[in-house]
């Protein structure tokens, strides 16, 4: 693989608050090798602007290998950058050229507010979680793992929902802001598997009430979610969490 | 003095026994007591989803965004357990002598025992949470091996078990935060813990200080006792496999204030990581271990040899693992595969433009998977091209992920192409000193999973990171921290305006403000990277008593320059990730100096801590059982002032011997 060095044009978005108004900065960074990381490129513009006195870009980041999920950037218009299956720490400046100009904004949803600069607040995942997302089995209880076989067929699908990492790049894509494909994966993970029969109608019914009062838009199949999501979760959870709710809907008794 | 509370009795008896007759809280006494936690990883969401279940109230932290994002999320490989699922000759023993064996004879017999007993549960928990492990067609779960055992007991999900560990536990610390049980604070960083004496005198851990990092306000929270589960402090070195947020602070201002710390110099380097590119690198990636179940290691057998990997014919290469260890190959454990990698680098036989790397190939595997696949196809003489396919197909399967991680990283293919990759610090075996009840040298303050130093001795095996986590969080601590909240169900929260919280709370703002007002030169990252040169250079893969001294002499001056001159832009009470991080390199730095004065102390080779002047002849590490069978703890005594504290080890059952996986 050819490496190589290029200058390139930023335009960040820098807002100081949730309270305060934002707007967008321009910034020229020059020596960029393309072997750097996306956040590598950010972290050398950010120890420049340390040394000029000025104050650095506020991002989340973490792991920075496409697993923690904490990572959320909103590069020319598209979350994680133009990579597929990719979240922005695993983007690498060999996606770009001499001369590009790059705009970085935010996780853009009313659900998810601004905390500063690139950096939003994703606790409605959490909360969603909590009104649901799991199954109740108390530390102790367990029977023998193997006492429960699970067709390796239905086993792989719950992993393949399972590994979402609660990114919100999904909601970021979405026109209308809706966490359909995160919730989608979660109750598809749990319902594809015995153990979380029991409490499948009101995971369901309760994760979705959650939805709602956290203000997320409605699902109108775009598909712009999959399309963008780092790990690939597909829109088929979708068509599963309507079958879900809708069936829950009919013959919860409660 | 150091009374590590080991239950008399038959090793594999004490653990039956303890639970027999240790205390019990009654549930309307679990409800008046108060227990905080900080960190949410396998330990802290484990141990405070169960606590919360068991009806004490939990308050769990996290400086992350979300619980879901600790750092165990990236544990790839996966999760011992002594199931004997495989009939492969497995058992509870088998993996207690693995662990105590991989850990060159410097772990707890007691503790390693345990830790091998409850496994077993660890996986049925799972299990029923609904983790979707990797299973076989019949429904089973499946399993691997790993490094430094003969049989598979290994339980995966592709490479991301620890993700679906965590998510797991998440999961199950959600539901209690919807009960009520437990209170979630992200985005939240303890910064002191905070010591009251109880009526008879005693100094015992009573709350902490943590610092919201959103508006940058101290906080002040009371506990009856405080869970440190704050993971390892591999970013000592700056560049490791942990997360960028990863640090020791929690766990060093707990040793600032009594907690002993153990065997501060046991660090495990993983062989399997993709090598260094350049300057600008602010962290490294790791490949699985399990990559080495089925991936073959080598680097030509000419020095310098600039060749493609491609146009390097078989007959010179040098499987320098399968040569030199020839019972366990490539799963030798991971100090002696990272010690033989560094050695062939060192001696000329490195490749790539760094020369600092070596091969991890699969053509190999992807002909033979393909052979047995066109096998149970049916396909007579299948052309390599079609061999190859369904090869790939089976690599795909079981290390999709990874190879694609790869990819994304170097921009290689490395289905075409052997994978790159040369050691890199990784987890950090040494930790807080605790007894057997997992509580540190401080009543009432205790420390779970990669914080404590317990159960891996001095090298870590692949897969048993994320088995002590969960073993910890969800079937240790809820017995022991019985036996001591019992002798507390009188005691009533202490008020928040009790002068050691003022106290401690100002001690903390001062040093903020201190750090705050410097206003020098240097980036917290430049002084951080330093600090990483010095520890990778001299402390780090091979260490010696010349380089040691002059490393603890560097970063004293660096500590010096640190507080003289580091420039910390931005505001106290606003969000201000350069605040966060200048806190977690001060303490860094003290650590970095303390692990050095371990390594130097510690004269012999055990595990990952690998002194040149104690080698075999073949170049293994030579224990100095003599000298040496003991845990170091280290008691702080002021500004680069410790006192050694050693807790002999002895070994009942597990008889040390020269570790060889020949």
């Amino acid at each position: 693989m050819e490496h190589y060095t290029m200058n390139l044009t930023l335009k960040v978005w820098r807002q100081k608050s949730s309270k305060e108004k934002g707007s967008f900065e321009t910034y020229k960074v020059s020596d960029i090798s393309s072997e750097m990381s996306f956040l590598e490129m950010i972290d050398v513009l950010n120890e420049r602007l340390i040394n000029e006195g000025k104050e650095p870009i506020a991002f989340d980041h973490d792991c920075r290998e496409g697993i923690c999920g904490a990572c959320s950037m909103y590069i020319n218009g598209r979350p994680h950058g133009p990579w597929t299956a990719n979240t922005t720490c695993q983007l690498h400046m060999r996606a770009y050229k001499d001369g590009d100009t790059i705009v970085v904004e935010p996780w853009r949803a009313n659900s998810f507010p601004v905390i500063k600069d690139l950096v939003v607040d994703r606790g409605a995942f959490d909360r969603i979680i909590a009104a649901g997302g799991f199954i109740s089995a108390n530390t102790g209880n367990a029977v023998d793992a193997n006492a429960t076989p699970i067709e390796k067929d239905k086993a792989d699908a719950a992993f393949a929902a399972a590994a979402c990492i609660g990114c919100g790049a999904c909601v970021a894509a979405c026109k209308n802001s809706s966490a359909m494909l995160f919730l989608s994966a979660k109750v598809s993970h749990l319902a594809l598997l015995p153990q979380g029969g029991p409490e499948r109608k009101s995971r369901v019914l309760n994760m979705v009430q959650q939805m709602d009062k956290e203000g997320f838009g409605a699902c109108t199949f775009t598909e712009a979610c999959e399309a963008v999501c780092p790990k690939e979760i597909s829109v088929t959870n979708i068509s599963r969490l309507n079958k879900e709710y809708l069936i829950a809907g009919l013959t919860e008794e409660k | 003095m150091l009374n590590s509370r080991i239950p008399a009795g038959q090793l594999d008896l004490k653990w039956t026994d303890y639970k027999g007759h240790c205390k019990l809280v009654n549930p309307a006494n679990k409800r008046k007591l108060e227990i905080i936690i900080i960190g949410t990883g396998l330990a802290g969401a484990s141990a405070a989803a169960t606590l919360g279940e068991l009806g004490y109230k939990v308050k769990a932290f996290c400086f992350q965004d979300s619980p879901r994002r600790a750092h165990s999320i990236a544990a790839q490989g996966g999760i011992n357990a002594a199931k004997n699922y495989q009939n492969d000759g497995d058992s509870v023993f088998r993996l207690f002598y693995d662990t105590i064996k991989g850990g060159d004879y410097r772990a707890r017999e007691a503790n390693v025992h345990r830790l091998a007993e409850v496994s077993a549960n660890i996986i049925d928990q799972c299990v029923a949470q609904g983790v979707p492990f990797a299973r076989e067609y019949g429904g089973l779960l499946s399993n691997r091996s790993f490094g430094g055992t003969q049989v598979q007991r290994t339980f995966y999900a592709a490479g991301q078990t620890g993700q679906q560990l965590l998510i797991g536990a998440y999961q199950q610390l959600e539901r209690q935060v919807s009960l009520g049980n437990v209170t979630m604070y992200t985005r939240h960083e303890m910064l002191d813990i905070v010591m009251v004496k109880d009526d008879k005198g005693v100094d015992k851990c009573r709350g902490v200080i943590v610092r919201n990092l959103i508006t940058g306000e101290l906080e002040r929270h009371f506990g009856h006792a405080v869970l440190l589960c704050s993971g390892g402090y591999g970013n000592v070195f700056y560049l490791s496999t942990n997360a960028m947020g990863s640090n020791v602070t929690a766990a060093w201002k707990a040793h600032r204030k009594g907690a002993y710390f153990g065997n501060p110099c046991y660090t495990q380097i993983h062989p399997t990581c993709i090598p260094v590119s350049g300057d600008h690198q602010s962290k490294l990636t790791l490949m699985s271990e399990s990559l080495r179940n089925d991936g073959r290691i080598w680097v030509p057998k000419k020095q310098g040899d600039n060749r493609k990997p491609s146009d390097i014919p078989e007959e010179e290469r040098d499987y320098y693992l399968e040569r030199r260890y020839p019972a366990f190959g490539n799963l030798v454990p991971r100090d002696v595969a990272s010690r033989a990698a560094k050695e062939r680098c060192d001696a000329g036989y490195g490749v790539g433009s760094s020369k600092q790397a070596v091969y991890l190939d699969y053509a190999a595997a992807i002909v033979r998977y393909g052979k047995i696949e066109c096998g149970k196809l049916g396909i007579d003489n299948p052309s390599a091209e079609v061999i190859r396919k369904h090869g790939v197909d089976v690599v795909k399967e079981k290390y999709g992920n990874l190879f694609d991680m790869y990819e994304k990283i170097t921009g290689e293919n490395p289905y075409e192409v052997p994978m790159r990759i040369y050691p890199a610090v990784h987890y950090t075996m040494g930790g807080l000193w605790v007894d057997y009840e997992l509580m540190t040298s401080i009543p009432g303050l205790y420390a779970l999973g990669e914080a404590n130093f317990s159960d891996h001795g001095a090298n870590r095996l692949g897969a048993s990171a994320l088995m002590q986590g969960l073993a910890d969080g969800y079937f240790v601590i809820p017995y022991t921290i019985g036996n001591y909240l019992a002798d507390e169900i009188a005691t009533k929260p202490i008020s928040l305006d009790h002068p050691a919280f003022v106290e401690t709370e100002k001690a903390v703002r001062d040093r903020i403000e201190k750090l705050m007002s410097i206003k020098g030169t240097q980036s917290v990252e430049s002084l951080h990277k330093r600090l990483g040169k010095i520890m990778w250079d001299k402390c780090g893969m091979a260490r010696n008593e010349q380089g040691l001294k002059e490393a603890i002499v560097e970063i004293q001056q660096l500590k010096k320059e640190f507080w003289s001159d580091v420039r910390i832009p931005g505001g106290i009470n606003e969000m201000n990730p350069e605040l966060d991080k200048a806190n977690r390199v001060a303490d860094f730095i003290e650590l970095g100096e303390l692990m050095c004065k371990d390594a130097l102390n510690r004269k012999e080779s055990c595990g990952g801590h690998f002194r040149e002047e104690s080698q075999t002849d073949e170049g293994e590490a030579q224990r100095d059982d003599v000298n040496f069978k003991y845990v170091s703890a280290w008691e702080f005594k002021g500004e680069s002032e410790w006192q050694l504290h050693k807790e002999e080890l002895n070994f009942e059952v597990a008889k040390p011997t020269q570790r060889s996986y020949k």
